[in-house]
């Protein structure tokens, strides 16, 4: 293998035309081996690749667990019979309202699009989240990569001293790597507010010093006699030890440490954990991550909906303004593709207890930045709620294959599965109307 | 009595119940019991016929290719290798005296089995191991199953050491209410979930059954024909969801309906159209009575079906070696060729009365079971080679479980197990759950040997589990009561590699602990004892199965 063919594999633009353990094998044969998997030629290629035009590189999700409604939230019918007394507010855009609550939201809808259509066949909290999250619908025997994992697995890998996957304030289903592997599972923390987990050592240098020598002895010993190259080929786990110090020291902590940003910054976000998880989202953007994922609970509103969502409205709404605007000031915005999807909208009629139930046919998605159009309206329910279906269908895996697309990966790329069995990225078709400028 | 004079008599009682029981609890909690040494297992004639067999394959086999195996693993790493494979963590200090008391000439190996065996640990862990392939990992639907109950019924049927064709054909055949029959929740977990259909999902079942039971991946040919290896039509499979398709929940709980029928689309036909139930091979073996799902468990169950048999010894193998015989562990050719011992285990298993014990025995009996990891010589180390064709004992990684379980039995010297305080049993649930949670679980993904990731070494470096159980703390945790009373350095470095890494330490090893622990006392020895912990629970050896 040349080095224009180690070129190529870390040109974005060449995703899809390789295998699964693609890097592990190029460096090998570019006898770069030794150097870790991420070597810093690679590294360098790669920023050089990206620094030399504004193309999408990042993405963050806003994931609003439980299901949000997509009538007390970004697709009301303000005097309909389905409001239930529901109020709407004008957007940036005209003709276009969002409900009554997301003022904040409402001006920066020139920076998103909605997509109202948003159609899946899961029903179920667990299975619809997994739909969502990884553009697949469960199988059994196979995991399937999430969103995030995805983007890291087929983008190049940065040198960065912190992970490029991160899950704030994940809940029991964090974005997960499944079949391409652990490694790109999300890392996770928890409200900003607090430090990193696991980052600090429990002991002073002397003996973390000391304590790391010791381990350097037993490693010597251990692989004596075993495989020649034990930690490269089998464990990477010396090698995972030395990223984890590197990690330890980094300055690239900083992104993680939300008090770092200035007060007036951090006030427009709102005093919440989620508000904090999305300013840390943009900081860690701007050290370079792939993907974040930002978590908000609350939204199964099978019960007095209307008072729960308004409430959850208070937290989402500065956050979603908040992180566009900073987006913006960073220069960020054409780099970075933000998602706030949920895993599927409530029924248009309430039940007994004014809530609604779970209903995956026509429900709310925002999609914005990182060259997809803003301003945009996909699809139409019926204000009556009769109908079920919406206009302008899109599926979940359009939905995918759309920010694929906008992020140069080629949705139709098959990897090999541990089932030995071809899958694609995604098998949908990019919602051209949020790819046309 | 006057009140008050019994209100006094009462506040002394209770005092003196109160040390008395505590006096008890510490008792019992820090007495050094004397161990009972490993005796001769009974069974170690009945397998010697089969051992030698598979022995001979194997060395054959390397003598072929032109290996020559590792030297023989030491007893400690035999035991550390089965404890790990069989209760999911390494083997505690006590258990260990006991190894190293047995008596000279005893079979080890097979004295180290009949403990577990005894064990309720063993039972557990395997169940929760196969509930995996059986029923995933994951909730499930809501009412109709209940996960617990199913694993609690196979750690029962494990413990008796049920025929494992019995405990299929109970699994496939059942009937009734998931709660008062648990083996039902093998059906009930195919309850639809989606919006489109409701009922049992016949596609799923028949995926997990061809995979779980026979080590066939069938479920590609749901939508087309076998593109690789033009084995399984389209059709062979959808007439295997067939055998599924009578049964339906009901009030009653699982029940047969003989009105359904299976209609699906082929490809090529643009409608839906009713398949027939039909086995994929040897229709002879599948008898002409009973309900569809009973006929399709006794066909899967029969003696003749040799993937039944190879689909178990393949699973075993691979609990035990971290690596299966045949990978992926549920894709086996059906016509083979075989690696060398495949056929001999699958034989036995079957002449035996599917008697899991006993394949675990002659699996660990086996001379690929008893090599070491290593050459024991740097100059010619391990090759891939021969680790393939098991003249090497495979170096793979250890589930998050077994690194938890791991973790939290290297910080006590005693047994942590069924009989364990109630108080014990907990907190090793619950921070389990919390490090499975941070490590990453591998969820049904039985035997995936990945390397390990960054976020796993942070959490064993300064996480919450490894820091508070090796801090300075005598009472509870095993750093700082192998630094307070071993009677020597030698004899607490040796402690402290025995209860972490199940090994005895090297010369140099011990020369270099022994100088941390040299000339230390009280607070300041157990500081030094915990970065001794600290080394060996981080070291690769430690989360690596060898």
């Amino acid at each position: 293998m040349n080095l224009n063919n180690l070129l190529s594999q870390t040109d974005p633009n060449a995703c899809g035309k390789h295998g699964m353990w693609n890097r592990r094998g190029i460096l090998k044969t570019a006898g770069l081996a030794g150097l870790s998997w991420l070597t810093p030629l690679s590294g360098q290629l790669a920023l050089a690749a990206e620094k030399s035009g504004k193309r999408p590189r990042s993405v963050i999700v806003l994931w609003l667990q439980g299901g949000a409604s997509q009538l007390e939230s970004f697709d009301p019918h303000p005097g309909k019979k389905i409001a239930y007394g529901g109020k709407a507010v004008d957007t940036a855009q005209k003709g276009v309202q969002f409900a009554e609550g997301y003022e904040q939201t409402a001006e920066v809808m020139q920076d998103l699009s909605v997509i109202r259509s948003l159609n899946s066949k899961e029903g179920d909290h667990a299975r619809a989240m997994y739909n969502i999250k990884t553009g697949h619908r469960p199988l059994p025997g196979l995991v399937h990569p999430s969103l995030g994992a995805i983007i890291c697995h087929e983008m190049p890998e940065l040198k960065l001293d912190i992970p490029t996957h991160i899950s704030i304030l994940s809940n029991q289903f964090p974005a997960r790597g499944g079949y391409m592997g652990a490694k790109y599972d999300a890392f996770k923390i928890g409200d900003p507010v607090n430090p990193v987990p696991d980052i600090s050592s429990w002991v002073d240098k002397d003996r973390q010093d000391s304590r790391l020598k010791s381990l350097d002895l037993l490693e010597a010993s251990f692989s004596a006699g075993r495989l020649s190259k034990l930690d490269e080929d089998r464990t990477l786990h010396q090698t995972n030890v030395k990223r984890a110090l590197n990690m330890m020291s980094s300055d690239q902590l900083a992104a993680f440490d939300v008090k770092q940003a200035t007060e007036e910054e951090r006030d427009g976000y709102g005093d919440s954990a989620f508000g904090r998880g999305c300013l840390t989202a943009v900081r860690l953007v701007e050290a370079g991550v792939r993907c974040v994922e930002v978590t908000l609970n609350g939204w199964d509103t099978h019960a007095n909906n209307q008072e729960f969502t308004r409430k959850n409205a208070e937290t989402l709404d500065p956050a979603i303004a908040s992180l566009m605007k900073s987006l913006k000031e960073r220069d960020l915005y054409d780099e970075t593709i933000v998602l706030v999807g949920t895993e599927f909208g409530r029924t248009p009629k309430q039940n007994g207890v004014a809530g609604r139930d779970h209903w995956p046919h026509g429900f709310s998605v925002l999609l914005g930045g990182g060259g997809i159009a803003g301003g945009r309206v996909i699809g139409e329910t019926d204000p009556e709620g009769e109908k079920e279906e919406a206009s302008d269908k899109v599926t979940v895996d359009d939905l995918h294959a759309t920010i694929h697309k906008a992020l140069g990966i080629d949705s139709s790329f098959e990897m090999m599965t541990p089932l030995n069995r071809p899958i694609p990225l995604s098998e949908g078709n990019p919602v051209r109307k949020l790819l046309e400028t | 009595m006057n009140s008050r004079s019994f209100r006094i008599a009462l506040r002394l009682f209770l005092l003196f119940s109160l040390v008395v029981g505590s006096a008890i609890f510490l008792w019992n909690f820090l007495k050094t019991e004397k161990v009972q040494a490993l005796t001769q297992s009974p069974v170690v004639e009945e397998i010697q016929g089969a051992v030698k067999t598979l022995n001979n394959s194997l060395s054959s086999k390397w003598k072929l290719k032109g290996l020559s195996p590792t030297p023989a693993a030491t007893n400690e790493t035999l035991a550390r290798r089965l404890s790990l494979a069989l209760t999911g963590a390494v083997p505690s200090l006590e258990e260990l005296r006991k190894l190293e008391n047995a008596k000279e000439g005893t079979d080890t190996v097979n004295a180290w089995l009949d403990h577990l065996f005894a064990d309720k640990r063993y039972a557990d862990y395997l169940a929760e191991r196969l509930a995996r392939v059986y029923v995933g990992v994951e909730p499930g639907p809501f009412l109709v199953y209940r996960r617990r109950r199913m694993v609690n019924w196979l750690s029962e049927e494990i413990g008796k050491n049920q025929a494992y064709d019995q405990i299929v054909q109970d699994m496939m055949g059942s009937h009734g209410i998931w709660t008062t029959n648990p083996e039902a929740n093998f059906i009930t977990v195919a309850t639809r979930q989606n919006m489109e259909k409701k009922g049992l999902d016949e596609v799923k079942l028949a995926t997990r059954a061809s995979r779980a039971f026979l080590g066939i991946s069938m479920d590609c040919m749901q939508c087309h024909d076998d593109k690789f290896g033009d084995h399984w039509k389209q059709k062979d499979f959808h007439q295997l969801a067939a055998f599924f398709s009578k049964s339906e929940i009901a009030l009653t709980g699982v029940q047969e309906n003989e009105k359904r029928i299976y209609e699906t689309r082929l490809r090529g036909n643009p409608e839906e159209e009713e398949v027939g139930p039909k086995v994929p091979y040897r229709p002879d073996l599948l008898p002409e009575n009973g309900d569809l799902r009973s006929r399709l468990s006794a066909w899967i169950t029969h003696r003749e079906n040799e993937a039944f048999s190879r689909a178990m010894v393949n699973r075993a193998w691979a609990l035990i070696f971290g690596r299966p015989l045949v990978e992926p562990v549920d894709d086996i050719p059906l016509e083979g060729p075989y690696p060398a011992g495949m056929e001999i285990l699958a034989r036995d298993f079957a002449d035996n009365n599917y008697d899991l014990q006993r394949l675990f025995r002659v699996i660990a009996s086996s001379e690929a079971f008893r090599r070491s990891s290593s050459s024991g010589d740097a100059e010619s180390p391990v090759t891939g080679k021969m680790e393939f064709a098991w003249a090497a004992f495979p170096v793979t990684p250890l589930r998050s479980e077994q690194v938890a379980g791991s973790i939290i039995q290297a910080s006590n010297l005693h047994t942590i197990d069924s009989e364990s305080h109630i108080i014990k049993k907990f907190q090793r649930m619950s921070e389990t759950n919390d490090f499975v949670k941070r490590f990453g679980d591998q969820g049904e993904d039985e035997v995936r040997e990945e390397s390990g990731t960054i976020p796993q070494r942070l959490l064993l470096m300064n996480g919450k589990l490894v820091g508070e159980r090796i801090k300075p703390n005598p009472f509870f945790n095993a750093s700082s009561r192998v630094a307070d009373y071993s009677t020597s350095d030698d004899e607490a470095v040796e402690n402290a590699f025995l209860t972490v890494l199940t090994r005895r330490p090297s010369e140099p090893e011990k020369a270099h602990f022994t100088g941390i622990l040299n000339e230390t006392y009280k607070k300041n020895r157990q500081n030094m004892m915990a970065d001794i912990y600290w080394a060996l629970i981080n070291s690769t050896e430690f989360s690596w199965n060898r």
